[in-house]
């Protein structure tokens, strides 16, 4: 490699740091390397792109796209997309420290998104459902009037069309910058998946890294069943908050998809490597039974 | 009596008050040119007072609403409720404080009561955990929500809390999933449930007692995505932002009925509701038992029917964002 090709390789790899993987237009070259967070090893885009962007030395699972979720766990072609164009409007003229505006375009030109979440109707190994999968890109998946109202109508897609619902979750938490609005979708969100659990359908979650404050709060730990990406971070309360507040150093492993399952807030941690099969298997369980109610 | 707490915007005012007390306690009979100075002065205080008061930012009704002699949810308990029986415990783990929940009486209506308790001094705060509850307070909510609904008594809650308790031992008990399952079950409540702000509305720990069929705000009462400081540190790396952050918050009762979000506003008299707090309990008495008379007679399909059109209104977006 010759020097100027090296820094050619390194400029693209900052260009998708944050671990986020592919550009938003794709094509990424497997030579591109990048720095596992969790053994520090370096690992060629390549090798990440064959083992679903987990680390082959180490097993770190690095972040995915909604659309790269998507991929890895609908029968292929399957996925149709709905309320693409849903975005956000600056409803309160949010401007501290940078205008929401700038933030919402920067988000959207970065992930060619409108929004911090993906939903619509697929098939996973057969089964319909109605699959969602948030994008951290997105304002770290923060949920805004958008976002709530993107998982609202998910559900009430699922509902109507007597689905299960098979949703991957990660968010920074409620948007700031939508104030208020922003709280309520957590209680719009898990209204939503009331009515929809009392329609009898069944909802699988996958908690990824990480999943905060008030998405973790609300329609992400409502389902069924419950899984988590190893060594996803998920709790209600971000680790700086908690040791500002109590003064202390958080104990290692604290929040994680492992101590999680340790304390019964989940049913299980499982490889993304095994997660097509494990959900397909739930969903057979979980199937919408014909009951008249 | 307890020392009088002064609020940072009202510094200027105390002082001046503090001067005229002291100078209408001599006697100044003999003196009739120092007694009109005296009564300028009182004047002047009376003047400074309606200005200080009037067009309060929202920083100013955050320090009103976090007022240690502010009323709380257990003077409300004993104010505006009769026949009160407080009830303990989540059966699982504990009894938290930083929730009180009780069967009361108000308007001659039997009803439950579930609020945020913050004590009026360091042994009660602690004691209450300063209003911020742990995943037991909100199981214990949802315990005598589902008692309200099974004995068909209306839910009554009051909110006053700076959030749910940040710490190892609430994220191990799931705090998340205490606030999600009570969301969800509030949700779908089959009784008529009438939320009241009465001081500080931080955030998840909020929310989960703190919405239903109507959403009732004291004036200086806030409630909001993210306490102030907590949003301008993250913003601005700076707490002591707060005060700009707090107006960008769009968090005032005020703000609120302009979003949609809350349905009327409770005045307060001139200062906060700390000064004459008999007025405000006569007036969130007559504010709840009126709400409660329209929803109980709505029956309970509609009711639930309608909190959730309430919900599910919430929000602005933008359908063609592409």
């Amino acid at each position: 490699m010759s020097i100027s090709d090296w820094f050619k390789a390194r400029e693209a790899r900052r260009y998708t740091s944050a671990g986020s993987g592919h550009s938003p237009k794709g094509g990424v070259a497997d030579g591109v390397w990048n720095k596992c967070a969790g053994c520090k090893r370096i690992v060629y885009e390549g090798q990440l792109a064959e083992n679903m962007r987990v680390c082959p030395h180490c097993e770190y699972h690095f972040d995915l796209t909604a659309h790269q979720r998507v991929q890895l766990i609908a029968d292929e072609g399957t996925f149709e997309e709905f309320d693409a164009g849903v975005g956000s409007t600056d409803p309160l003229g949010f401007v501290a420290a940078k205008p929401y505006t700038e933030s919402l375009a920067s988000a959207h030109e970065r992930s060619g998104l409108t929004e911090g979440i993906v939903f619509g109707r697929a098939t996973i190994d057969g089964h319909p459902v109605i699959l969602g999968a948030m994008d951290f890109r997105f304002i770290g998946a923060s949920m805004g009037s958008a976002v709530g109202e993107k998982v609202a109508r998910a559900f009430e897609l699922a509902t109507s069309e007597r689905r299960a619902v098979v949703l991957f979750a990660a968010s920074g938490g409620a948007r700031m910058q939508e104030g208020m609005l922003s709280l309520m979708q957590m209680a719009k969100t898990s209204a939503a998946v009331r009515r929809f659990a009392e329609a009898r359908l069944g909802y699988i979650s996958v908690l990824t890294n990480p999943t905060m404050g008030g998405v973790t709060a609300s329609f992400a730990v409502l389902a069924d069943v419950i899984l988590a990406e190893p060594g996803a971070l998920v709790g209600f309360a971000g680790p700086r908050v908690i040791e500002q507040t109590i003064k202390q150093h958080l104990p290692k492993g604290f929040q994680s998809a492992e101590y999680l399952l340790e304390h019964g807030m989940i049913d299980d941690v499982v490889p993304r490597a095994q997660l097509l099969s494990r959900v397909t298997l739930l969903l057979d369980y979980l199937a919408a039974k014909d009951v008249a109610s | 009596m307890t020392k009088r707490h002064i609020m940072e915007f009202e510094r200027p005012l105390a002082e001046l008050e503090s001067r005229l007390e002291e100078l209408l306690g001599l006697d100044l009979s003999e003196n009739p040119e120092l007694a009109a100075e005296v009564a300028s002065l009182a004047d002047e205080v009376e003047a400074l007072r309606q200005s200080t008061y009037t067009d309060l930012s929202p920083w100013d009704r955050v320090q009103i609403s976090r007022h240690p002699q502010r009323p709380k949810a257990q003077d409300y308990l004993a104010a505006i409720f009769t026949d009160v029986v407080e009830l303990h415990g989540d059966r699982v783990y504990g009894d938290d404080g930083a929730i009180v929940a009780a069967l009361a009486t108000i308007g001659g209506r039997r009803v439950v009561v579930l609020g945020h308790r913050k004590g009026k001094n360091v042994r009660e705060n602690i004691a209450w955990n300063f209003g911020m509850a742990h995943p037991e307070g909100f199981r214990k909510a949802m315990r005598v929500m589902r008692l309200a609904e099974k004995f068909a008594l209306p839910l009554v809650t009051l909110i006053d809390t700076p959030g749910a308790y940040p710490g190892i031992e609430a994220e191990e008990r799931g705090q998340a999933w205490a606030i999600a399952e009570s969301l969800e079950l509030l949700s779908g409540l089959r009784v008529p449930v009438v939320a009241v702000g009465i001081g500080e509305g931080g955030s998840g720990g909020a929310l989960a007692i703190g919405f239903g069929d109507r959403l009732i705000m004291l004036e200086n009462s806030y409630y909001s995505v993210i306490t102030p400081e907590a949003c301008a540190s993250i913003l601005h790396k700076d707490a002591g932002r707060a005060s700009d952050v707090a107006t960008c918050l769009a968090m005032t009762a005020e703000d609120l009925i302009g979003l949609g979000i809350v349905d009327e506003i409770i005045p307060e008299p001139l200062g906060g509701a700390h000064r004459e707090p008999d007025g405000v309990f006569n007036a969130v008495r007559e504010r709840i038992a009126s709400a409660l008379d329209t929803l109980c007679d709505l029956p309970s399909d509609a009711l639930v029917a309608s909190r959730y059109e309430r919900l599910r209104a919430i929000g602005i977006i933008e359908e063609g964002a592409c």
